[in-house]
């Protein structure tokens, strides 16, 4: 027996010593601890495309413009610029103090660096469409012509001029987003395509990258040549990459975490009553929508069927009891919040759910379908918990109010985006679309016909005409008026059935200090700071 | 002994090919592809990269050139994550998923050979039937249900063992993640050597030394855990491949980045360069450490012989 | 015939065998009749009684879950399910297995070197990737998840059965018939069969645990069977979410998972005591 003891022995020992280990305190730094949900595909930043790597690429990054903590477009890198009257030429002066992360400025050649890289068919940038307005933006890309024809110009080190081949209104915006960040052109003569990893990677930005384990973490460290640097109150900023979001919660209850990007729907309930003034829900700048194939029976050419399916379901049940994180039912296909926009409705918006369902028994009827020919369709969705229910639901509501047999095919994400994009089994699938800008133009455009991501196959010569007209406005109100109009046609015919606006949902830490919602969820990590009396976790 | 070994490593190699094949063929069966995404590419963009990473070139094309880059050691760039290649990945995800699996398995053997012989040793008693009804719970109640709630317990609620990985410095992060994934298999091994271990007891070289006085400790250290153990032994290879699936589970839900994760994640993004990486690496170091298996249980016990 | 009533008679003297053959029998007895006898259906949503707790009224013996869908039908749905899957996977690894295994076993020399070589390599490969990679690859179907499982079981079941069929190739009444020219297949069938079945149920037994906590772990990853039909790993790994909340979504099937598989373990146990002493003659 005194083997057996003496290896038990040990083995307490070992998990004595091994809990010992927890709750080392480190140096005196602030260190704030954010969850991040998948790696970043690339640091490059004409390389990225997901939000994740955005995520990143603002705190070691910084643009021309940025946004302050609550969605306010301000000067970034560059202090000042001014637009031409016919809104095709814009000119930026680049604060004379800005800097990257070994000491060399940052110029506006940096910046036209960047831009051309984007538009560089050898870059394979996902984001070039971003730029797409610069005047030979698209010869580019296609390969007629080269980077250098691309509509920047570097005047001197601190003047650059944009020139758009139409006026974009929303144009500032764009250029928030990280794949127009100014690239070091040593740094890529130097090291190529490894310029972007740790150690290599210049940053402009309020921070540096030290390191960076895939799969686990990344880790930031304040950038002392930042320009701003002083207004930076955090030292450290470790983004944790954590794909489950039970497992965030559990961190974040286990003081491990400041900051989550999500919050598990099934414990929802659950943290809004326990942890009320922690969870932090905003709108969002996007739409959950179930699309249709335009391009097959049953949906095609049978607008009457689309609106029916469309009226059945009770948004408000679908947000209060099914995902119920505070979403906003929706009846327009622009969220709310869109700067300069108010979204049309559909004109069943304001019937009560009663009378939509019996308006929708008799539009089924009218398409010619009831007890004796029963429609029966496929809903296609991906593996999720949430998109399971929300179909669940919604075949639910189908069944009891128009009788239809709905078919659930749950089917793996990258398979579900195959079969949209080939749209030969599709009938109703499962989509959403998040907004790249603050503009109702990110939402509308891709309905338009000749648009790659228009799933459903949309096509409305007046929409696409209204549309058009749209981007040759030049005065806001006028514009204003044409997309609000393409919009309410694009309601009427029933392409998508938009189910609700996404929110951002965070649980955010009493200590952290400087938090703002916003409807792009941008937060920037040189905006926050941490409570004195609790600055070490 | 050591022809042997070499002719065994030998004998693996076109079985080690046709892995690759069929890892390589059922990757690219998958619909979809790495860069697929709702926002989809404008057709430039999508012949750019395809060309970049040899995409458009025909399937057995691709097989053939992948081939020739392995057989230099070069694995490829990962298609997912762009600044990383895929020998770098497998390089930092490896070390810990073997730090997590080896102590896992250690800590199966200690506790399973020790319970199992415990058990066996009072044999009937309440002791025994004690040992057994926490193995078989250890059997019957997957990872995913016991890791979250002992994180929920020990980690969100008690706070004595952190609750993720990353972040967190020292053993104690090992701590959770190593107790989920041995618990099944402390378990089976319980339940092994206490089989083994009773028929060892009651065997004639046992009795013998029983009559000729040694006491209970002394028979067990000296006469019946070798023998005893030998089942246990010959469970290893599924043990290890035990291990390995259970480490996919644990690894999602504490977040380690180890390779189990890696791959999960590989084939749902459609990183086939990566995922191929890991089959290709498991598979290799799998049949070396059967190997090893194999040979320490013929050192153990000289009476096998190989033909 | 004989054979048959005496390993009856034994089987029924173990105590522990009749005793988890019986409760597995009653469980399955229950997951038929009960969804039979409750008003309710397996899919049917309820958002005004959504995660209530056990005791209601109207038959919710298990409560609801998070769709106001009944528990006790749907975890008698999972029983079914898992069990069909568990047996109907087991059975493809005993085909595969047992005409691999005597095949090799009977053939023997090179050809047995080969098959058995090929056995150990496959052995030894990371099968739980290639699980994954083929539900990947070919989308989530019923059939597909008994082939993935039964292809991880049937490397044991073939060593086993070539062990059996090697020792009793010997056997004389083996012997008798080769030298009257009775043809391979037919002593393979006829003559060695049967006395693989002792061994055969055994390992079923003990490989039908193994292919349920498979299909678990499938169904934690999402890649198992899908909804709305539900297995109880399906159900156990929506209940983990449901933990703090709702713990009866994640006690009950739990607890019938736990005692189907201990169960079977036990009857395994039994079956390979009773089996045993039948050959220690």
């Amino acid at each position: 027996m005194k083997s057996i003891r003496s290896t038990s022995l040990a083995l307490i020992c070992f998990l004595v010593a091994a809990c010992g280990g927890a709750g080392d305190s480190g140096p005196v730094a602030s260190v704030l601890h954010r969850a991040l949900s998948s790696d970043p595909e690339s640091l490059d930043p004409q390389k990225i495309r997901s939000v994740q790597a955005g995520e990143i690429l603002r705190d070691i990054g910084e643009g021309l413009v940025g946004y302050t903590a609550t969605g306010e477009l301000i000067p970034a890198a560059a202090e000042s610029w001014t637009v031409s009257d016919d809104g095709l030429s814009y000119t930026f002066t680049i604060r004379s103090d800005a800097r990257w992360s070994n000491g060399d400025t940052v110029t506006a050649e940096h910046f036209a660096f960047g831009l051309r890289r984007l538009v560089d068919p050898a870059t394979a940038a996902f984001n070039a469409f971003l730029v797409a307005d610069i005047v030979n933006a698209g010869a580019i890309t296609s390969g007629e012509a080269g980077p250098e024809a691309l509509g920047v110009e570097a005047v001197d080190d601190r003047t650059l001029i944009i020139t758009l081949a139409q006026p974009t209104p929303y144009f500032l915006n764009l250029l928030t987003y990280p794949s127009t960040f100014p690239v070091h052109p040593d740094a890529v003569a130097e090291h190529g395509e490894a310029f972007a990893r740790a150690g290599n990677l210049l940053s402009n930005g309020a921070y540096k990258l030290d390191g960076w384990e895939p799969g686990s973490v990344l880790d930031l460290s304040r950038n002392e040549q930042y320009w701003n640097n002083a207004a930076t109150a955090i030292d450290e900023v470790r983004h944790h990459v954590l794909t489950q979001e039970m497992t965030q919660l559990n961190r974040y209850r286990a003081g491990e975490l400041h900051i989550t990007s999500s919050v598990p729907p099934d414990s929802f309930q659950q943290v809004r009553e326990e942890m009320s003034d922690e969870l932090h829900i905003a709108p969002q700048l996007g739409v959950y929508y179930y699309g249709f194939n335009l391009t097959k029976p049953p949906f095609k050419d049978n607008p009457a069927l689309r609106e029916a399916l469309s009226m059945a379901i009770d948004r408000d049940v679908l947000v209060t009891r099914i995902t119920g994180r505070g979403e906003e039912p929706a009846y327009s296909w622009v969220p709310p919040g869109v700067d300069n926009y108010e979204p049309r409705r559909f004109n069943y918006a304001e019937e009560d759910q009663g009378e939509r369902n019996a308006h929708a028994r008799r539009l089924l009827q009218e398409a010619g379908y009831g007890p004796d020919n029963p429609l029966q369709i496929e809903l296609r969705y991906n593996t999720s918990d949430t998109e399971q229910r929300i179909a669940l639901a919604v075949q639910s509501m189908w069944n009891e109010v128009l009788g239809v047999e709905t078919t659930l095919i749950n089917e793996e994400f990258q398979v579900l985006l195959a079969n949209m994009r080939q749209q030969e089994v599709t009938q109703v699938f499962r989509s959403s679309w998040i907004g790249d800008y603050n503009d109702a133009h990110t939402f509308l455009s891709i309905m338009e016909s000749d648009n790659a991501s228009n799933m459903p196959g949309y096509s409305n010569e007046e929409f696409d005409s209204l549309m058009q007209s749209a981007d040759e406005q030049t005065g806001a109100k006028p514009r204003r008026l044409y997309l609000e109009e393409a919009e309410r046609i694009l309601l009427a015919d029933h392409p998508v059935i938009p189910l609700y606006f996404y929110v951002s949902k965070h649980l955010v830490s009493p200590d952290v200090v400087g938090w703002g919602d916003n409807v792009l969820d941008y937060h920037y990590s040189q905006h926050l700071s941490l409570a004195p009396n609790d600055a070490t976790p | 002994m050591l022809r042997y070994a070499l002719l065994r490593l030998l004998g693996a190699i076109p079985t080690l090919l046709l892995v690759i094949v069929l890892a390589f063929l059922m990757v690219h069966a998958a619909p979809g592809g790495p860069f697929d995404d709702e926002r989809v590419l404008p057709p430039e963009t999508r012949a750019a990269l395809e060309a970049a990473y040899d995409l458009d070139e025909p399937l057995h094309q691709q097989l053939l050139g992948y081939l020739s880059r392995l057989v230099r050691g070069d694995m490829g760039p990962s298609y997912r994550y762009r600044d990383h290649t895929v020998s770098e990945l497998i390089g930092n995800a490896f070390p810990v998923s073997l730090k997590l699996g080896a102590m896992a398995m250690l800590l199966a053997i200690v506790i399973g050979v020790a319970a199992g012989s415990l058990a066996a040793l009072r044999r009937n008693t309440l002791v025994d039937r004690a040992v057994m009804v926490l193995a078989m719970t250890g059997i019957s109640i997957p990872v995913f249900v016991i890791a979250p709630v002992l994180v929920l317990f020990l980690a969100v609620n008690l706070n004595w063992l952190p609750a993720g990985w990353s972040g967190n410095e020292g053993a104690a992060r090992f701590v959770l993640p190593v107790v989920a994934l041995a618990l099944p298999q402390i378990a089976y091994i319980a339940r092994l050597t206490r089989a083994s271990m009773i028929d060892v007891l009651a065997s004639d070289f046992v009795r013998t030394a029983r009559a000729q006085g040694l006491g209970t400790s002394a028979i067990v250290r000296y006469h019946a855990l070798k023998p005893a153990m030998l089942p246990v032994l010959s469970y290893m290879g599924p043990a290890i491949a035990a291990i390995l699936t259970g480490s996919v589970v644990v690894e999602e839900i504490f977040g380690i980045p180890g390779l189990g994760q890696f791959f999960v994640r590989g084939a749902l993004n459609r990183d086939y360069t990566l995922v191929l990486g890991i089959v290709i690496f498991y598979a290799t170091l799998v049949v070396l450490l059967n190997l090893v298996v194999d040979l320490l249980y013929s050192a153990i016990d000289p009476r096998i012989r190989r033909r | 015939m004989r054979m048959l009533a005496d390993t009856l008679r034994r089987m029924s003297k173990s105590r522990s065998l009749m005793f988890s053959a019986g409760i597995l029998v009653s469980i399955v007895i229950v997951a038929i009749v009960g969804p039979m006898l409750s008003p309710h259906d397996y899919q049917q949503t309820d958002f005004d009684n959504l995660l209530h707790a056990p005791g209601r009224a109207h038959m919710q013996f298990f409560g609801t879950d998070d769709l106001g869908r009944d528990l006790f039908v749907r975890s008698m749905l999972g029983v079914q399910v898992t069990i069909v899957v568990a047996i109907v996977a087991s059975i493809v690894s005993l085909v595969i297995g047992v005409a691999y295994g005597a095949i090799a076993g009977y053939v023997g020399g090179r050809v047995d070197a080969v098959m058995m070589r090929f056995v150990d390599t496959l052995y030894a490969l990371p099968f739980i990737f290639f699980v994954i990679l083929l539900m990947v690859a070919f989308e989530r179907n019923f059939l597909l998840i008994f082939v993935a499982i039964g292809a991880i079981n049937w490397l044991d079941m073939a060593r086993i059965v070539r062990g059996q069929t090697l020792s009793l190739r010997e056997r004389e009444f083996v012997d008798a018939a080769r030298l009257t020219g009775v043809s391979a297949a037919r002593i393979i069938f006829r003559h060695i069969a049967p006395n693989l079945v002792g061994v055969v149920i055994v390992y079923v037994t003990l490989t039908i645990p193994q292919a349920i906590l498979v299909e678990s772990f499938l169904s934690f990853l999402g890649l198992g069977i899908q909804e709305p039909q539900t297995s109880l790993g399906a159900l156990v790994d929506a209940g983990v979410n449901q933990m703090e909340g709702a713990s009866w979504m994640l006690l009950i099937p739990a607890a019938l998972l736990a005692v189907i598989l201990l169960c079977f373990n036990f009857l395994g146990d039994a079956m390979r005591d009773v089996f045993d002493a039948k050959d220690a003659r």
